[in-house]
């Protein structure tokens, strides 16, 4: 695997778009192409040189390709984007879009992402080993066929509407999720630490795991009892779990959520 | 501008001209006989056309934009930035206006009218017009669950219907008479539709028969220059075929006032279902393209479906609650008082869908049993079948039997086993091509002056690079969908607008709205009446009603003298 | 002297057309049917002493008066030398204003958003989500039966609401007006609108999202296990969906109290959704409580022009849009815009502290009628004419019916439109000369 290392310049205060930064694009590229990539933001035009020093080897693949953010890019929007092979590794934090419409390949941040990481993600692996924003492996406005394969993983904690419209795929929040986690979900799995309240809202079909606690349920999930060590979509969990179908606000709602048992 | 389109091809069925290859002059927007010290255009090799007559698409209007609104992840879609000449757009099956403009004059289209605008919500349609350049425009304007209009029939008032009739085209500024789910849209107000055209409208005591037959007697007496246009009961249910064969016999009493037919029933693809069940799904295109064949005084337009994510919009409420019933998918609804009741869901059509593979089979069958072209228009009831821009597939498959075979064999097997379209041998030509996009548009909306490429004609072209020479559609039709999709030229009033399909030059085109004049002991009785209803009944005064000329670019009316309507 | 009738008052989303105004020698004199709000924006038109008469340019750190030319000037180079604008407004002017308006957001590659981002923006996301079942005001008066204010108080915020369109009004399927409908207020507090209804239920704060799942699952045949939810007891909850169920037509009219209340668009996308369970059983219909006068307009321009209807960011030269990312508060907050143009709206008085310690950082241009907080701030003030009293212009209302508001009596001297105050920024802005007649001539 060859890797590549954008160490990063000043960013800007505006918002950097960077959607080149992807394996897919660095790959069978120059350093002085990859330089010359357009960033955008505000209403101007850059080159990823002005906020980036580019070093290293370009693979010929995506596959064999690897990139390293060396730093925070707090700033820096859309990594990763459609992304299908390779890997990026962020040695820091990263702002909005990380991994959106993601189709193959690994992407690692080792600080936090900002909203919306992981939208409409179609398959690979996003892993996090901050916090992430709000609308963690979200839809688009509008789109009612949301992330639709792939993995998120998230050792930290999650904002507001983790995997809204969730409709295939694996989101995994080790610590806690605020309110609306797997809102209007169809398919998929949503496994959380701990949740405030609203977990499930909407939701048509799915599984959601809360590992610990949950502050509040919805009036419209009903008991459906209590199982021990479940294995749900091929995972397996440890300890009692109380079994809950929802959200019957809806009508014929085949969510499943499990809460751990205190 | 002075322009000579040179040594074309050129197919104008108005004019009986199939394919010779002459030149076009044109000179203050019109085409003339001759003119001098011209701009030369070589045209050689190249099909001309009269430019394209759109005749029922939702462009504009406050139903297309509750499409735009609730459907932000349709305008991820066709991002394209602003360029010099031409503004941000965005949008696939709800674009926005000016992408509308833009994409119309690439197919070669001139003309176009939006299919469905609520009086009460006019301004609002002329607004958007306002900000669709490249065309010409009109708009098809609602009246099949208007209370005046009721009531009018109901008691056997022609005369004072006729009067509405005119004051409402003129207020609302539109050009023709538009009729969805008559009695429908009002049972609506309630939650309830009608489901045959003998239901009793609920309050109004009358029957969608006696609106259709009363509205095209209305037509003909004010001598509108299009027909009635209507869409029919039950639209896309099942088995719906039997309304509309009835449906077709209703107006036969009525005689044409002009060289048209009496009604042209709209998007007749989504009528002309078999079947008692979704399981059972299956085409009777070929029984209403035989009702069709025999009677003189019907067309219809396709309403083509082809695959694909799109919105549907229409002025029918409980059809379209029906369809978001059946999904499941967002569903947005606005009853209008004393009008209409539009409603809008997405739908997506899907290859593997017996369904939408029927569907998909229904409007060309329909195209290819009908046997007059001018009986039949090429339309998508954008976007309600499809977005308007899948024109060139389409057009590829009616003049190809073996692209139609192509796709038989990518859809599901019920197109196969539930319609007649693999038993058709037809394969259109250019010249039919010509008639149901652009000369049969004009002819059933009474457009002396589009469609056609007449001395006097407005100087509205499309230039497609194909050379029947050369071309076998039959054989090349992935070429005949890319030439189709991008003229050469597209000259709108005598001005290039788009060459080799990019835009060139933004123009603004007219607007055209009937003026009609009855009697004016009729007109003071008429709007004695109205003043009592808007005083009570509706939410704005009689005096903000109408829409003030200064919302339509180029304000034209149709002058239309009916003071013998008395 | 001139009685004018017919007159659309531009102050609230109710747009009510009814208004007649007597002017005399340029001044207001009588105003008819208007609320007490409305009759006093029409008086507050003669009051030149509260008006804004002059350009003004902040020279050595004091606003001073300016000629148009010098003001227009003065905005075009602030404008065009930002790298991230915002445009910022708009739902107190024209729809002609929002035209010019987003072409020059888009000439500028800026951010444009109006106060749909602090009132029902969370309405627009639940559009995306859930749709809208809805229905002109006419049809309420028409036909509803069943009327509920959910988190809205019309007797304050739309005085003329209730007279008008729901409640009082007689209608052709009900005669008898009051008598023949029947008015439910669901709010955290009993407000004066509450104190009229038929039945005012009280919702615990913050659980209104709650009480409509509980609805919804009651209406959808399911069975409520709880005692009481969000503070309403079951039997109440079960008798308020029955009545729903058994209505003829229902209406349900929210406000701020529940776009802006915890849970907020998913509050509207869960009432929506209940009003499509209620179509199953009878016909139901929602309508969100627009507050200033032409925010809909907004809405409207800026979805046929640009795509979306609020919050778009046209950077790029095509529009972008996502709440969260794009609209004027996260802008603000994240410190990313470095030039601003408000037009009709004072947010330094309505935003949240960190916006406005940003706004205070950057350049403002600030187009208004009398002097705000903002226009105190900005660095180049433009006074501008009052749609509906001054100039015309169309808005459209809280039900988007569209009206074309008119011209009573002349703007103060010298002092324009929004519209034309724009085309001379968006010629300037590109170096062009200003054409002579308003491309946009509506």
């Amino acid at each position: 695997m060859q890797e590549v290392v954008l160490t990063p310049k000043e960013q800007p205060s505006y918002g950097l778009i960077a959607e080149c930064i992807s394996c897919d694009v660095f790959a069978g590229k120059s350093i002085e192409e990859i330089e010359a990539l357009p960033v955008y933001y505000g209403n101007k035009q850059g080159k990823l040189g002005d906020f980036f020093d580019v070093s290293g080897e370009v693979a010929s693949s995506a596959e064999e390709m690897r990139i390293v953010i060396a730093g925070d890019v707090t700033k820096t929007r859309w990594i990763g984007r459609e992304m299908s092979a390779g890997e990026i590794v962020v040695k820091g934090s990263a702002e909005m879009y990380v991994g959106a419409w993601m189709r193959g390949g690994r992407i690692v941040v080792e600080g936090d992402v900002g909203a919306f990481s992981g939208m409409l993600m179609r398959g690979g692996e996003l892993r996090v080993e901050g916090n992430a924003g709000d609308y963690l492996g979200c839809s688009y406005r509008g789109e009612w066929r949301g992330m639709s394969g792939g993995t998120i993983i998230v050792e930290g904690n999650a904002g507001m509407e983790v995997g809204q419209n969730l409709n295939g795929g694996r989101i995994f929040v080790k610590g806690s999720v605020e309110s609306f986690a797997g809102v209007r979900m169809k398919k998929g799995l949503l496994v959380v630490g701990s949740a405030t309240d609203r977990v499930g809202a909407q939701m048509t079909g799915g599984t959601i795991v809360v590992l610990g606690s949950i502050l509040r349920l919805l009036p419209s999930f009903d008991f459906a009892g209590e199982v021990e060590n479940p294995e749900i979509d091929g995972e397996s969990f440890e300890g009692v779990f109380k079994k809950y179908t929802g959200d019957h606000a809806e009508r014929n709602a085949k969510g499943v959520l499990y809460v751990r048992k205190e | 501008m002075k322009l000579i389109l040179k040594n074309g091809f050129v197919y104008d069925p108005l004019n009986g001209i199939n394919g010779e290859k002459m030149d076009i002059c044109i000179e203050d927007g019109k085409i003339v006989e001759d003119v001098k010290d011209a701009k030369v255009i070589d045209c050689s090799g190249k099909v001309v056309m009269p430019g394209g007559v759109e005749i029922h698409s939702h462009i504009a209007g406050g139903k297309v934009n509750v499409g735009r609104l609730m459907r932000p992840e349709d305008h991820i879609k066709n991002v394209m930035p602003k360029t010099r000449l031409t503004r941000a757009v965005n949008g696939y099956s709800t674009p926005s206006t000016f992408l509308t403009g833009y994409l119309y004059a690439k197919l070669g289209y001139t003309t176009a009218f939006t299919a469905a605008m609520p009086p009460l919500m006019a301004r609002h349609t002329h607004e958007e017009l306002h900000d669709i350049p490249m065309l010409d425009k009109g708009a098809l304007t609602l009246m099949g669950n208007n209370w005046f209009v009721m009531r009018y029939l109901k008691r056997g008032d022609v005369e004072l219907a006729a009067a509405f009739v005119a004051w409402l085209l003129k207020a609302a500024k539109g050009y023709a008479i538009k009729v969805v789910n008559p009695g429908g849209g009002e049972a609506w107000g309630w939650g309830r539709d009608v489901r045959s055209l003998d239901d009793p409208v609920p309050h109004f005591d009358i029957t969608p028969r006696e609106i259709i037959s009363g509205l095209a007697k209305v037509n003909e007496m004010l001598s509108l220059p299009h027909s009635i246009h209507l869409h029919a009961n039950n639209l896309g249910r099942v088995g719906n075929y039997v309304t509309t064969l009835e449906t077709m016999e209703v107006p036969n009493g009525t005689k044409p006032a002009r060289e048209r037919q009496v009604v042209q029933l709209t998007h007749a693809q989504f009528h002309s279902y078999g079947g008692d069940s979704w399981r059972t799904f299956a085409s009777e295109a070929e029984s209403i393209a035989k009702a069709v064949n025999n009677n003189e005084n019907v067309i219809i337009d396709i309403g083509q479906v082809v695959f694909g994510d799109t919105t549907t919009m229409t002025a029918d409420g409980p059809m379209e609650y029906y369809l978001s019933s059946l999904t499941g998918l967002k569903w947005a609804n606005k009853n209008i008082e004393l009008e209409t009741s539009p409603g809008v869901t997405p739908f997506v059509y899907s290859k593997r869908s017996p369904v939408s593979a029927v569907q998909w089979a229904v409007g060309l069958e329909l195209a290819l049993h009908i046997k007059d072209p001018f009986k039949v228009l090429l339309t998508t009831d954008h976007p309600n079948g499809a977005p308007f821009f899948k024109y060139p597939t389409i057009i590829a498959w009616l003049m190809s039997a073996r692209y139609r075979e192509e796709t038989m064999k990518e859809v599901h097997g019920a197109a196969q086993k539930n319609t007649t379209l693999a038993t058709i041998d037809r394969e259109y030509d250019f010249y039919e091509i010509a008639v149901i996009t652009r000369a049969g548009q004009a002819k059933s909306l009474g457009l002396a002056e589009k469609g056609h490429l007449g001395v006097g004609a407005d100087a509205d072209v499309a230039v497609y690079d194909l050379n029947p020479e050369e071309v076998d559609p039959s054989r090349d039709y992935k070429l005949i969908e890319e030439k189709f999709a991008r003229t050469s030229y597209t000259i709108k009033g005598g001005e290039i607008v788009v060459k080799d399909g990019e835009i060139v030059k933004v123009v603004d085109g007219r607007t055209l709205y009937i003026d009609a004049k009855v009697d004016e002991g009729l007109e003071r009785e008429l709007m004695r009446d109205i003043d009592y209803y808007f005083k009570r009944f509706y939410s704005v005064n009689l005096a903000n009603y109408p829409v003030q000329e200064v919302y339509l670019t180029n304000p034209t009316p149709v002058q239309i003298d009916a003071s013998n309507v008395r | 002297m001139h009685r004018y009738t017919d007159v659309i008052c531009s102050f609230c989303g109710t747009l009510c057309d009814d208004i007649e105004v007597v002017v005399e020698d340029n001044r207001i004199v009588d105003v008819k049917h208007a609320c007490r709000i409305g009759t006093a924006k029409f008086f507050a038109s003669n009051d030149y002493e509260h008006r804004i008469l002059k350009p003004m340019v902040r020279k050595n750190g004091k606003l001073v008066e300016a000629s148009l030319d010098e003001a227009v000037e003065r905005a075009a180079e602030i404008l065009k030398s930002a790298t991230k604008p915002l445009l910022y407004g708009w739902s107190s002017t024209s729809c002609e204003a929002h035209s010019v308006g987003i072409e020059l957001a888009e000439e500028l590659g800026g951010v444009i958003d109006n106060t749909t981002t602090v009132c029902h923006g969370p309405s627009a996301l639940a559009i995306h989500d859930a749709g809208y079942i809805s229905c002109t005001l006419g049809e309420v008066k028409n036909r509803a039966d069943l009327i509920i204010y959910w988190g809205a108080n019309p007797m304050h915020g739309h005085p003329r609401h209730l007279s008008r369109y729901s409640i009082f009004p007689r209608g052709y399927f009900r005669e008898r007006g009051q008598q023949d409908r029947e008015l439910i207020v669901i709010d955290v507090r009993k407000t004066d609108t509450a104190k009229i209804a038929n039945k005012f239920i009280r919702v615990n704060y913050g659980e209104d999202y709650e009480l409509i799942s509980a609805l919804r699952k009651v209406v959808n045949g399911g069975e409520l296990h709880q005692e009481s939810v969000a503070g309403v007891p079951r039997e109440e909850i079960i008798a308020l969906a029955e009545k729903m169920k058994n209505a003829q037509f229902g209406v349900l009219f929210f406000g701020m109290g529940l776009t802006q209340s915890y849970g907020r668009h998913r509050n509207i996308d869960n009432a929506i959704c209940l009003v499509r369970d209620l179509n199953t059983h009878t016909k139901f219909v929602i309508m969100a409580m627009r507050g200033h006068y032409n925010v809909v307009g907004f809405n409207e321009v800026l979805s046929w022009q640009a795509g979306f209807p609020f919050a778009v960011d046209m950077g790029r030269g095509f529009a972008w849009y996502n709440p969260g990312e794009t609209t004027a508060n996260d802008v603000l907050q994240r410190g990313e815009c470095d030039a601003a143009l408000i037009i009709a709206s004072d947010p330094v008085s309505h935003f949240p502290r960190k916006s406005i310690e940003h706004l205070a950082k950057i350049p403002i241009i600030a187009i208004d009628i009398h002097p705000t907080p903002t226009t105190q701030l900005a660095d180049v003030v433009i006074p501008s004419a009052i749609v509906g009293i001054e100039v015309d212009g169309t808005a459209y209302r809280m039900d988007a019916v569209p009206l074309r508001l008119r011209k009573v009596k002349e703007p103060p001297e010298g002092v324009l439109s929004d519209v034309e105050i724009l085309r001379r920024i968006l010629a300037k802005v590109r170096g062009e000369q200003l054409a002579a007649k308003a491309e946009v001539a509506r």
